[in-house]
């Protein structure tokens, strides 16, 4: 996939260029109106849970298909801690920082497929996607 | 890139110009707090038009400016919100609960005067 792109994540303001990147990506792949602000919101969530709980990490955006539909894919993975409970991780309101505990499943609800796979001391990798309606 | 703060009579209008950092976002938060003090303003206008993404964090962060300012007495009102990005927040989980809302510049305008007993020297 030549589209494919991969943002470092480090410090606040790489934040805003992984959604503006992601929301350009989406308009590529054919995604119009709200479910582009959707997607840019989902991709701050993700990227700001990697800098809150891991420091850095990065920002893999590309684009899918899937049964003749376009779609996004979104890959925010990070070396840090570790989820050690992702079903608690994913519960409303939950969070071991001091945010509201609503980035994951906030970010889970804004888009069509939400994964994570994390692994206590290795980090956690977290996969989305959206397929155009 | 820093919020310039404009001051009209009793009223500090908060005018985001791009997409904003977190720390872009705090500091706001501490400016507003200073400059409803340092002006003795009563209103405070955040306008968020050109914001096409509020994510947890701003969020989070409009409701704790509407809240100190309130403790500094004076009233917020975040003007602007986007349709996408009203859907966006709703979708996310999250309101803008305890802070007064209007359409744009003038219904926020509007509401403070409303709202107010100072309104005549507005």
């Amino acid at each position: 996939m030549t589209d494919d792109l991969r943002v470092a994540v480090g410090r606040d303001a790489d934040i805003v260029t992984a959604r503006q990147l992601g929301r350009e990506l989406a308009g590529k792949a054919g995604f119009a109106g709200s479910d582009l602000t959707l997607i840019a919101t989902a991709i701050s969530e993700v990227a700001r849970n990697i800098i809150s709980y891991a420091n850095n990490g990065e920002i893999l955006l590309g684009l899918t298909s899937k049964d003749g539909r376009q779609g996004l894919l979104v890959v925010a993975q990070d070396h840090g801690p570790g989820i050690a409970d992702i079903e608690q991780a994913l519960l409303d309101g939950f969070s071991t920082g001091k945010s509201l505990g609503l980035g994951l499943p906030g970010a889970r609800r804004l888009m069509d497929e939400f994964e994570i796979v994390s692994e206590l001391g290795r980090g956690t990798t977290v996969t989305m996607r959206k397929w155009c309606r | 890139m820093p919020v310039p703060i404009l001051k009209q009579g009793q009223v500090l209008i908060a005018s985001i110009q791009a997409a904003l950092t977190d720390q872009d976002l705090l500091q706001l938060q501490d400016e507003l707090a200073e400059k409803v003090g340092r002006f003795r303003s009563r209103g405070v206008i955040i306008d968020v038009t050109a914001l096409d993404v509020m994510d947890s964090f701003a969020t989070r962060t409009l409701r704790g400016i509407a809240a100190t300012t309130r403790l500094r007495g004076a009233k917020t009102v975040v003007v602007g919100v986007q349709p996408d990005v009203a859907i966006a927040i709703v979708q996310l989980g999250l309101t803008l609960h305890g802070v007064a809302t209007a359409l744009d510049l003038e219904e926020g305008f509007e509401l403070l005067k409303q709202s107010a007993t100072w309104n005549r020297s507005l």
